[in-house]
């Protein structure tokens, strides 16, 4: 991913165990203690696309009120970016897997 | 022994708690987030190498001596965080925690939910990159991240130069500072403004701090777009003058004002009433926070007020389930907490004529602006729907009809923007548009989870 197209910018520097997660199957790298939401933003990931439209999203009010940075797990649950700390070999999309209900 | 459940542990569930336990009580602190001290006063999460003390300048004491004082009162309490209340039935709450719901039956009720942005929509805010104020400053203390490297402030509050402070001391640039509040404005509201206190100074000193930076400061700004494809590329508004003037930067922080989370109020039973100052219903409470038997709101979660007011107003609400627990209490200890609140919080109201709610602006926006960001609706459709609707209109037939408010969010980011669009509509008050009432679950939960037996 193109590290210039990023939307978040880090200015702090966070120790702590590494971590790689993958998003749409492409790898992210980032630091134990970081939102999902700061990793994808801070990689230039998308995070998602509206369901009625498809417009593309990467969250809004980043404290878990707007429930607009929600992104898919492999298991087919959801996950809110912005509240759910990274895990290693978190696998995440921006549309949902198999057939779990967009809606739900 | 009474069963005392506190849900939030910001500046006001911190204080009641301390208060209880000093009286020999065990409470019960329930909050979602992973630590302590609510949005204001978050705290970073481990390992981030952030200077808080920088970044919370003249409020880095209070700062500290939160997360002191919280440290010092965390072992002789029942503190759950990460835990959500998604519903309340009476006197039983449900909660979530790690995906598995479970009940919890308690005799006192206190919440203090916090506040989140208020939100006034624009062309093109849903563009990736349009963030909230609140979150930008919560991206920055929660992730040692900024929302963008070239960044344009707009709504109306002091917190807009507070944050453009904030951000250029971390590095960002600084595109505007664009308040849609006439400075005008500003000046007749002073009167209103004298007397209270760190707060006005603050953010007067910001302002200076900015001008004097040679940041684009704007009062009276008309919003017209935020103008990008896929990401934002610039802002465009009309200044006071009304030339149109295009602001280019990569993110977009938007806020007018804060409002009170009162949706878990509401499942409580709370009585709702219009307040024509903020131009919001809000829940009735006493002097002391009391919103029926058993419950009592404190905090911004109930009313505006600031960190200040809102440990002040935890104190008094903790003073008056004790009170009600039949433990008299030291009146001389109360009147001093009911004087700062009410001092706090009615300079809160002089604050919202200096920074005003844009309502002329929201009821002239056009049809195709999004209004609910989470069912996509428009403004045209919801005056389509009120166009079409038989019988009185008012904001919970608007959302039946258009899904407008019903989606995820529950409102939270639409509802005062729609409470608008259907007041200019009605051609009355704003409290002819009625309120959009809670619903359970408050926020999303795993259907699995809510079926699980209780």
């Amino acid at each position: 991913m193109d590290r210039s197209q990023a939307q978040f910018r880090r200015v702090a520097f966070r120790s702590g165990a590494a971590v790689t997660l993958s998003f749409d199957g492409l790898p992210i790298r980032a630091t134990a203690g970081d939102s999902v939401l700061a990793a994808l933003l801070e990689n230039g990931a998308l995070i998602r696309h509206l369901e009625f439209g498809g417009e593309p999203r990467a969250g809004f009010c980043l404290m878990g009120a707007c429930q607009d940075c929600w992104v898919w797990s492999s298991e087919g649950g959801r996950i809110r970016a912005c509240t759910t700390p990274v895990s290693q070999g978190m696998k995440l999309f921006a549309e949902p897997q198999g057939m779990a209900d967009p809606h739900g | 022994m009474a069963e005392i459940v506190i849900v939030g542990a910001g500046p006001a569930g911190i204080s009641a708690a301390e208060i209880l336990v000093a009286n020999g009580l065990r409470p019960i602190l329930i909050d979602e987030g992973a630590r302590a001290g609510g949005q204001g006063y978050r705290r970073p999460a481990d390992g981030l190498a952030l200077d808080m003390n920088k970044l919370m300048g003249s409020e880095a004491g209070r700062y500290a001596a939160l997360h002191a004082r919280f440290a010092a009162l965390r072992p002789q309490i029942d503190y759950r965080p990460q835990t959500l209340v998604w519903a309340i039935d009476g006197k039983r709450l449900h909660l979530l925690r790690d995906g598995r719901t479970e009940t919890l039956d308690c005799d006192k009720l206190l919440i203090a939910s916090g506040a989140m942005d208020r939100i006034a929509p624009l062309p093109g805010w849903t563009t990736p990159g349009v963030f909230t104020l609140g979150g930008a400053q919560v991206a920055l203390k929660d992730q040692g991240c900024l929302i963008g490297s070239r960044v344009a402030f707009l709504g109306s509050s002091p917190l807009l130069a507070l944050a453009a402070k904030q951000y250029r001391a971390m590095g960002a640039e600084i595109a505007v500072i664009a308040d849609t509040t006439p400075f005008s404005a500003k000046l007749a509201a002073m009167p209103a403004l004298l007397g209270a206190p760190r707060t006005l100074l603050r953010g007067l000193w910001y302002m200076a701090t900015a001008l004097r930076a040679g940041i684009p400061m704007l009062n009276g700004v008309t919003p017209v777009a935020v103008e990008g494809d896929g990401r934002v590329e610039a802002l465009v508004l009309r200044d006071g003058s009304g030339r149109e003037r295009r602001f280019a930067c990569d993110a977009v922080a938007l806020g007018y004002g804060l409002k009170p989370e009162t949706q878990l109020a509401d499942l409580a039973g709370a009585e709702f009433t219009y307040d024509p100052d903020f131009r919001l219903f809000l829940p009735k409470i006493d002097g002391f926070g009391r919103a029926r038997p058993g419950l009592y709101l404190a905090g911004d979660g109930v009313r505006i007020g600031g960190a200040d007011a809102a440990e002040a107003s935890g104190a008094l609400a903790a003073h008056a389930i004790l009170s009600d627990l039949g433990r008299p209490q030291d009146i001389a200890a109360i009147r001093p907490l009911a004087r700062r609140v009410a001092r706090l919080r009615g300079f809160q109201r002089g604050l919202a004529q200096a920074f005003a709610w844009p309502k002329q602006q929201i009821a002239a926006l056009p049809d195709s602006v999004t209004l609910c960001r989470c069912e996509n609706v428009t403004i045209g459709e919801v005056r389509a729907a009120m166009a079409q609707s038989l019988g009185p209109v008012e904001v919970n037939r608007v959302k039946a009809m258009t899904r407008c408010g019903m989606g995820r969010c529950q409102g939270r980011v639409c509802g005062p923007a729609l409470q608008e669009i259907v007041a200019a509509g009605t051609g009355q008050g704003g409290e002819s548009a009625g309120r959009l009432r809670g619903q359970a679950p408050v926020k999303p939960i795993a259907l699995a989870a809510a079926e699980e037996p209780a």
